[in-house]
């Protein structure tokens, strides 16, 4: 636990890190805290016994790394309990909006920050933690030998797509406007669950779905699409206060524990 | 003590048990209103946001027309398909009495209390390319029914073949038997008896169950979307349609819905005139 503490506070020295270095005085406490935790070694304040709660908002993509890293911070700090609550990235920034008292969120994608009120900006701050790219999904083994974005031309293979109006479709789109192909799917899903499900379950040959969604499912295997085409998304992490164990979660999520559970989760660093 | 009857005309000759009575019917009324207002209030919602004087134009989004088009044929199919299936299957369901006519009926029961969504993941399971009859076909014949309109109909039929057949099966065993006795020993086979004397009877039921079945396929949503999945012209039929253009454009969607709700109205308006009376 020290060697985390130590390695997060190295962390933020040596890449200044916006969640280390924006929050004025109660940032390097906060740090501060992370490395003696839990016990009532010296420097530990009044503050850091006392029961909190954080209220953390996610994009349901986050939820298996999100979910090991609040257990996490919670052994080190008993006292502290984070409720994580994971959904569409608009969805949580309308609930912000609309009075949702929260310390973090994070998003797919920079789209839901503008739903954010402007008071979010006060004592707290923003990072990207992770950022996620395009990927063909086709079954294990890829028995149809898929290659790439150009399968998705071919007649004679069953293709799926995001349909227009998901963030996944617009991106599919896009890369294939960029690589100069019409695809011909025989079906735009709803969702990028949808999609990926359709070749999971056998019916699809290739769907194009994000990283995270291939990495995580045990059911299909990955085609990488060329940098030069692909689309990717960033998921920023926004903090809404700076009280000690908002910026000490914050630390995890973007110290070398947090980078190792989210790349578990298929996304790359930022 | 009193007797009932001396009970009866106190009762009568108090004007404040009529002033009860009629109070008693306010709770009554609250709770229908506010019935009424749970299923007319929508309607009206849809009817005050739609765009009326750019109805035409929104019609006019090329998401709209291929999504009608689709729906008229598929649930005209389906409909076609669950008369002639469901209407004998009724007839025969309406004479039995039988342990397995009682399994079937609960049989049928099931997709009708099936969440739509759980229907076309069963479909997908029977029918997809790895499935239970999907593959053999598949293999057979090359034939892929995902995706196709051929899996549209399928989706809708699963949902409707039900509530039509325990409509019809409803209205038969109000039938009475000795009409088919009769029949039968004036030397009737039993499909002519069937179509002699069960189907003219039933006939009201079956316009009902028609109604209905017709109507619960041109709504049909989680089963398509599951099964038959969602492309334009082929197989978003206008509920896929209204759910993703709501969120492209939204008034398209109002227009496609407004759309939907008049040609239901039309048909079931044109049935009740025509066979209901």
């Amino acid at each position: 636990m020290r060697a985390l503490a130590l390695g997060v506070i190295g962390l933020c020295s040596v890449l200044g890190l916006v969640g280390c270095s924006t929050s004025g005085t109660d940032a390097p406490e906060g740090s501060g805290a992370l490395a003696e935790p839990g016990g009532p070694a010296a420097g530990t304040r009044d503050t850091d016994s006392e029961p909190t709660t954080l209220t953390v908002l996610a994009p349901a993509s986050l939820t298996e790394a999100f979910t090991e890293l609040a257990t996490q911070y919670e052994s080190l700090y008993p006292q502290v309990r984070i409720d994580l609550s994971f959904g569409s990235s608009t969805t949580l920034a309308q609930q912000v909006a609309e009075g949702v008292q929260a310390d973090l969120f994070a998003s797919a994608g920079t789209d839901a920050l503008a739903l954010l009120p402007e008071r979010y900006a006060r004592g707290g701050g923003e990072t990207t933690i992770a950022s996620n790219e395009l990927e063909i999904a086709v079954e294990l083994g890829n028995p149809r030998g898929i290659t790439g974005l150009e399968d998705f031309t071919r007649t004679d293979l069953d293709t799926v797509l995001c349909v227009q109006t998901a963030p996944c479709g617009t991106a599919a789109d896009e890369a294939f406007r960029a690589a100069g192909l019409t695809p011909t799917p025989v079906s735009r899903e709803i969702d990028v669950k949808a999609t990926l499900a359709k070749v999971s379950l056998g019916e699809a040959d290739a769907a194009l779905v994000y990283r995270s969604d291939v990495v995580t499912s045990t059911a299909v295997d990955g085609v990488t699409i060329p940098t030069e085409h692909n689309v990717s998304l960033t998921y920023p992490l926004v903090w809404f206060n700076a009280e000690p164990h908002t910026i000490g979660f914050v630390d995890l999520i973007t110290g070398p524990d947090g980078r190792a559970a989210l790349e578990a989760a298929g996304f790359a660093a930022p | 003590m009193m007797t009932d009857a001396a009970q009866s005309r106190q009762r009568d000759g108090v004007p404040a048990f009529r002033r009860r009575l009629a109070g008693s019917r306010a709770p009554l009324l609250t709770l229908a209103t506010l019935g009424m207002a749970l299923v007319v209030l929508p309607l009206l919602g849809l009817i005050a946001r739609t765009d009326w004087p750019g109805l035409l134009t929104h019609l006019r989004a090329p998401v709209v027309w291929p999504a009608i088009r689709l729906s008229l044929i598929t649930t005209l199919i389906t409909l076609g398909l669950a008369m002639l299936l469901g209407t004998p299957l009724a007839w025969l369901l309406s004479r039995a009495t039988g342990r397995l006519a009682t399994w079937m009926r609960a049989l049928l029961t099931v997709p009708v209390v099936l969440p739509p969504v759980v229907g076309g993941v069963a479909l997908l399971l029977a029918y997809g390319r790895n499935g239970l009859v999907g593959a053999p076909v598949f293999d057979a014949l090359g034939l892929r029914i995902p995706f196709t309109p051929l899996a549209v109909v399928l989706a809708q039929l699963f949902v409707s073949l039900p509530f039509y057949v325990l409509a019809v099966e409803g209205a038969m065993r109000s039938v009475d038997p000795r009409f088919d006795h009769v029949a039968a020993t004036l030397g009737a086979s039993p499909t002519r008896v069937f179509l002699r004397v069960g189907l003219p009877l039933a006939a009201p039921g079956i316009a009902a169950g028609a109604a209905l079945a017709w109507a619960r396929a041109l709504g049909e949503f989680g089963a398509t979307i599951t099964f038959a999945g969602n492309l334009t012209g082929r197989t978003q039929t206008a509920p896929l349609a209204v759910y993703v253009a709501l969120q492209s454009d939204p008034q398209a969607a109002i227009a496609l819905s407004i759309a939907m709700l008049a040609v239901s109205i039309a048909v079931l308006g044109l049935l009740r005139g025509r066979w209901m009376g």
